[in-house]
């Protein structure tokens, strides 16, 4: 419950702003320069649900126009602006711990100025306004496999305790099963034959 | 033996190859986090610091560094609450606190006003001003003013003035003063009434005064006046009627009065108070009640005005000593701080403005030796328990490091130095004493086994959450990975860093803790005013076999000066102690240093340094490395890439230098080669080699047809990759027509250029890594408007006929015969390229022991995150529909973009901000490599790029197997009992 109670004044904080914002994006006094604003939306409900990623801090999130030339920071409302940008081709990433953004192309246009192009580099989907979402959460580290029966029997000590219970318990019981003239026919064989069996090192090794 | 059936074989080889694909990269779990990997946050050297005010009960104070760093920090511990790195193009020159809850800076040369909220650090509000550049910008917060509970942020740079609203960033007036060549040098603000006093200097002599209406901007009030004598820039208001400036030679003082219109001024010399003003004087930035302080290199003088008439001197203090700012106590009164060396140790002394001659607060500190002089001093008071005034200060020292001393001790520190690391390398520890080891181990049996016995709970899920902690904490601060002696596996090493401040301090690699530090007396900053600048690190003495009883040794370059015509500096240190073995300071320069794989009879390495006369110079200077160094000489080529001139040449060593014919450690150099690329259509944007201790474990590829391929392996290989001029801009700059890029592959001994390729619609940044036979370079594609990573592989062709078993038994391969750089090599190449998401900052490849294991790259994204991207994704030979072969041996299907797979950030959930460099050190383990990667954060990890297959991971369960061990003993013992039973039955019967 304390964790909420920031959380919701931070909405509100928000809201709050997100009224100021508005008017405080474009100025446009500039006469050469073109403004790219835009919004970052990342969906808090998947994150808190989960509760294995990050928490969505959008204090981290910065916005990188075409590789470093100039960055910001995301508001806490998710909206940011570059002032002062040239018309031609550009392009905006965004990086926040935690999400995977695609990186956007921005066409400004010179002839008719004010007009911006939005379109995603990985898939080419058009943008029409441009509102950035992350592609996917990344979750960093692997999750750990509930331990279960078969994981341990599958080790190789597991085979190796199975592969022993087998020869002890299942192996006499085969040997049972044969057909008792055939095992002494096959025991003569054996007797027979020069190799020296394991069995009769066995039996050396006893008597 | 009939040989096995041969695709038996190779089925399984493709079993194999597919089994460790689905493991390329070593993912990590959570609960792995802290267990081989350590990172460490930074902020670097404090420039400016603002506290918290008292009320609103937070101990914090937000600082702005060097480094592009707006922190947050706890006044009690020095911890970082919140922290911010701005991008090094657009620096932050001011900072202030605004309504209590706000942090504002001003950066980009006055044009970016930005709003962070005080206790999260969520940036607010940004608003764009247009100034004209080149101007230093001012900041300044009113106070005082009731308009509708806001406080306006003034920001005044050049000739303009702005007022912006602290809530939500919108411009409430803005003003332009007309006049030439007008600049803004102070900023004023009368206490009762809403004025504004605006102190402008045009055209260097003549001074401006405005007065303006806080709430509207309009001028009440001009008034100008010009001086006999140009004014230097730096001008100051005492009091709000009297003006002290500088005058251009730095060598007199204008007292300024202003009595409502007129202006009436008085000349003082400089020489007539103060004795010594060498070098150059500078008037800081002080206080009311009429207290001015000027500073000389050698000194630092308290001044007193006695109205416009005179100054009076106060006292004067030897250098180093430095001044705080005033901090206002009451309405009349503030106080500074002035802290200088007395011995080993600091005195800090606090002052009233309104009593100069009696000091608050003399206390005497020791601080450590090895952080050097003291920088910065930022003050600020507490209320003790008994009303009275107690005073603390934040202390930035020479070494960057950052304390703060309260009642005569250090409360805390911060190392805030390794935030700007120019170089790493790694040293071995010592070897362990006989008969420690064994007795440690004997000792830690029993909870040896507990451990494990409780790991073993852990994975059976038998744990108690009790448990579960202890198992984690038992991982984590398992003392064998923090021992200072060096291991079996190579694990425990000490990484050396070289830091701008010119300290060099070893971390442990277990922890990151710092086991010593040394402030190079020689990278310090003299008194003659000339600032140093260290240059590389790099092995002086890496002692084997017969000289084992010796400390190894490390050797750090640097300059007396910043311009690279300055005389060079070395220092030799020992690598286990940090201390100073020997220091020099070189007659010459030092342009390029070239460690050459030559070591003496006392195994120091041989260094070459050239100097800007393109001399060069070896070291160490003993008989013993000239008579080595002579043998090797005719083979021994260095290459240098200037970048203005846009040529790269090639150079050989020649006997005895043409200056100083006695110098036998000198020689002249002789241009071999040069390539000159035509500056209108190629400027160089890189140019990278490999490593010099690469180790590659074999020349040949068998690829799936049963076939050899010999890679062509150089260590004289260079890669150069040119820019067309348009394409060296930045991203929407340039057209996709008058773009392009060239690579190049050049040997470096004979200037052949063995490959070109040119890349049309190419734009930079280029970055490159260049290994064993490949190279890989990242760059932007126009056309697609996305990033792009091309490989090239190159190949000898000359060896391709070695393939017959009958020629190889013969001998008549010529595998034997000696390489040499002047037989032309028959090469063939293989390239690619694939579409990779990010823009990259840095790029590395892992480095093993001995050169088997697979290889990474270590991408360090524009998220300052490090991506492990396996090599076998960059191999020219993928393609769409591979082949059953290419299958089988491990060949991926060719794919447009690089997979970016979350788990193979080698940072995970880190982020090592403003990333700079990734460094691959080899272990002693074949699959291991350390990884360290700098920038403001430090962060260092252990790598095994193909899994650690050569030894058992930390998540083997010991305990299991000695269960499954007693297990079979028992069940051997049951079965044998068993028989016996069965036998002696059998007889009876």
């Amino acid at each position: 419950m304390a964790a909420c109670l920031p959380l919701l004044l931070l909405a509100l904080f928000a809201v709050a702003l997100a009224c100021v914002g508005v008017d405080a994006a474009y100025q446009p006094r500039s006469a050469e320069g073109h403004t790219i604003a835009g919004r970052i939306k990342i969906d808090a409900a998947i994150t808190s649900a989960k509760g294995f990623g990050l928490p969505a801090k959008t204090s981290n999130t910065k916005v990188i126009l075409n590789g470093g030339q100039r960055v910001t920071f995301a508001r806490p409302d998710g909206y940011f602006a570059f002032h002062n940008v040239p018309a031609g081709t550009h392009l905006i990433e965004v990086s926040s711990l935690g999400y995977l953004f695609s990186p956007v192309r921005v066409d400004i246009s010179a002839r008719n100025p004010g007009h911006i192009q939005a379109a995603l580099t990985d898939t080419r989907r058009v943008l029409n306004e441009l509102v950035l979402e992350p592609l996917r959460e990344e979750q960093y580290y692997e999750i750990r496999e509930p331990f279960s029966i078969m994981s341990l029997l599958k080790s190789p000590m597991g085979l190796m305790l199975g592969f022993m219970v087998i020869m002890v318990f299942v192996m006499p019981k085969m040997m049972e099963n044969i057909d008792p003239e055939e095992m002494k026919q096959a025991q003569e064989q054996m007797r027979n034959s020069p190799v020296p069996s394991f069995s009769g090192l066995l039996a050396r090794a006893n008597s | 033996m009939a040989p096995p059936p041969r695709h038996l074989l190779l089925v399984l080889l493709g079993f194999l190859a597919a089994a460790s694909l689905a493991t390329l990269a070593a993912a990590m779990y959570e609960d792995q986090v802290g267990l081989a990997d350590w990172h460490q946050k930074y902020i670097g050297k404090v420039k400016q610091a603002v506290y918290h005010s008292q009320k609103s009960g937070r101990r914090r104070v937000v600082v702005l560094t060097e480094e592009n760093v707006i922190a947050s920090l706890d006044l009690r511990s020095g911890d970082i609450f919140w922290r911010h790195v701005i991008e090094k193009n657009d620096p932050v020159d001011q900072l202030s606190l605004s309504l209590g809850k706000y942090a504002v800076t001003l950066s980009s040369g006055g044009s970016i006003l930005r709003a962070w909220n005080l206790p999260d650090g969520q940036m607010v509000w940004e608003t764009n001003l247009e100034v004209s550049k080149l101007s230093k910008p001012l900041l300044h917060i009113l106070s005082n003013n009731k308009v509708a509970k806001d406080n306006l942020v003034l920001v005044a740079a050049g000739r303009w003035i702005y007022a912006v609203s602290s809530i939500d960033g919108v411009i409430a007036w803005e003003k332009e003063f007309s006049l030439d060549g007008i600049e803004i040098k102070q900023v004023l603000q009368s206490p009762e009434n809403d004025i504004l006093y605006v102190v402008g200097i045009a055209g260097s002599s003549k001074l401006n005064l405005y007065q303006l209406n806080a709430k509207t901007g309009e001028v009440v009030k001009h008034i100008q006046e010009s001086f006999p004598g140009a004014l230097c820039g730096e001008a100051l208001l005492v009091s709000r009627n009297v003006l002290v400036a500088l005058d251009e030679t730095r060598s007199g003082l204008f007292l300024i009065e202003i009595k409502g219109e007129s202006i009436s001024y008085n000349k003082v010399h400089l020489s007539d108070l103060v004795q010594d003003l060498s070098g150059t004087v500078k008037l800081l930035p002080l206080m009311s009640n009429g207290v001015i302080a000027l500073q000389a290199s050698s000194t630092l003088s308290l001044l007193k005005l006695k109205g416009i008439d005179g100054l009076e001197v106060i006292q004067t203090f030897e250098q180093p000593a430095t001044l705080s700012d005033a901090l206002t106590i009451t309405e009349k009164d503030e106080a500074f701080a002035i802290v200088h060396h007395m011995g080993s140790e600091i005195e800090f002394i606090v002052k009233f403005t309104s009593d100069v001659s009696n000091e608050v607060i003399r206390e005497n500190i020791n601080i450590d030796q090895h952080r050097g002089n003291i920088e910065k001093v930022f003050l600020n008071n507490y209320i003790r328990t008994d009303k009275s005034h107690g005073f603390r200060a934040l202390v930035v020292m020479e070494d960057h490091s950052l304390l703060l001393v309260q009642q005569g001790e250090v409360v805390w520190s911060r190392e805030d130095g390794l935030a700007s690391i120019l170089d790493v390398i790694t040293s071995e520890l010592p070897v362990e004493k006989d008969g420690v080891s064994v007795a440690n181990v004997e000792h830690n049996l029993f909870e040896w086994l507990k451990g494990h016995v409780l790991k073993l709970k852990g994975t059976l899920m038998l744990a108690s959450a009790d448990e579960l902690v202890a198992i984690q904490a038992l991982r984590l601060k398992s003392s064998e990975k923090n021992k200072m002696t060096r291991d079996h596996n190579g694990f425990r090493k000490l990484l050396i860093v070289l830091t701008k401040a010119g300290k060099v301090i070893a971390l442990h690699t277990g922890d990151g803790r710092i086991i010593w530090s040394n402030l190079l007396p020689s990278l310090r900053a003299s008194k003659s005013g000339e600032i140093p600048s260290a240059l590389g690190i790099y092995q002086w003495q890496v002692p084997h076999h017969r000289v084992m009883r010796e400390n190894p040794s490390i050797l750090v370059v640097g300059r007396s000066g910043t311009d690279s015509s300055s005389p060079g500096v070395l220092s030799v240190l020992d690598s286990y102690s940090g201390e100073e073995l020997n220091s020099l300071r070189f007659d010459h320069s030092v342009v390029q240093i070239i460690p050459l794989t030559l070591k003496d009879s006392s195994e120091q390495r041989l260094h070459l340094i050239v100097d800007s006369h393109s001399r060069a110079h070896l070291y160490p200077r003993s008989p013993d490395a000239i008579n080595l160094f002579l043998h090797e000489m005719p083979n021994t080529y260095f290459y240098t890439v200037d970048i203005e001139k846009n040529v790269i040449r090639g150079h050989s060593l020649q006997r005895s230098c043409y200056l100083s014919f006695d110098d036998e450690y000198c020689f002249s150099t002789k241009e071999l080669w040069s390539i000159i690329f035509p500056s209108d259509a190629e400027r160089i944007a890189i140019s990278e080699t490999q490593k010099m201790n690469e180790v590659v474990h074999t020349q040949a590829k068998i690829i799936a047809d049963q076939d050899v391929m010999y890679k062509y392996l150089s260590k004289n290989l260079v890669f150069v990759a040119t820019l067309s001029p348009k394409a060296t801009g930045e991203i929407g700059s340039a057209a996709p027509e008058e773009a392009w890029l060239v690579a190049y592959l050049i040997d470096a001994v004979t200037g052949r250029i063995l490959h070109r390729v040119t890349h049309h619609g190419a734009q930079g940044p280029v970055h490159a890594v260049v290994s064993e036979n490949w190279v890989v370079y990242h760059y932007f594609n126009l056309r697609a408007h996305r990033f792009e990573m091309a490989v090239i592989e190159i190949y000898d062709q000359s060896r391709a006929d070695n393939k017959d078993v009958l020629k190889l038994i013969l001998g008549k391969h010529n595998l034997s015969a000696p390489i040499t750089s002047y037989t032309r090599p028959e090469v063939m190449v293989k390239s690619q390229s694939y579409f990779f998401t990010h823009s990259v900052k840095t790029m590395a490849v892992t480095q093993t022991a001995k050169g088997i294991t697979s290889k990474q790259l270590l991408i360090g994204t524009i998220g300052d995150q490090v991506l492990a991207l396996d090599k076998r994704f960059v191999d020219p030979r993928r393609s769409v529909n591979p082949t059953q072969q290419e299958k089988e041996e491990g060949l991926l299907p060719l794919t447009d973009s690089l997979p970016i797979i979350p788990m193979f950030y080698v940072t995970h959930s880190l982020q090592v901000e403003a990333l700079r460099g990734i460094v691959s050190i080899p272990s002693r383990l074949e699959s291991t490599t350390h990884v360290f990667t700098y920038g403001v954060d430090l962060f260092y990890t252990r790598l095994a790029p193909s899994r650690t297959y050569d030894s058992l991971t930390d998540e083997f369960s010991y305990a299991l197997l000695l269960i499954t061990i007693a297990a079979l003993v028992a069940a051997i013992i049951f079965t044998w009992i068993w028989s016996e039973k069965k036998e002696l039955s059998d007889k009876w019967r």
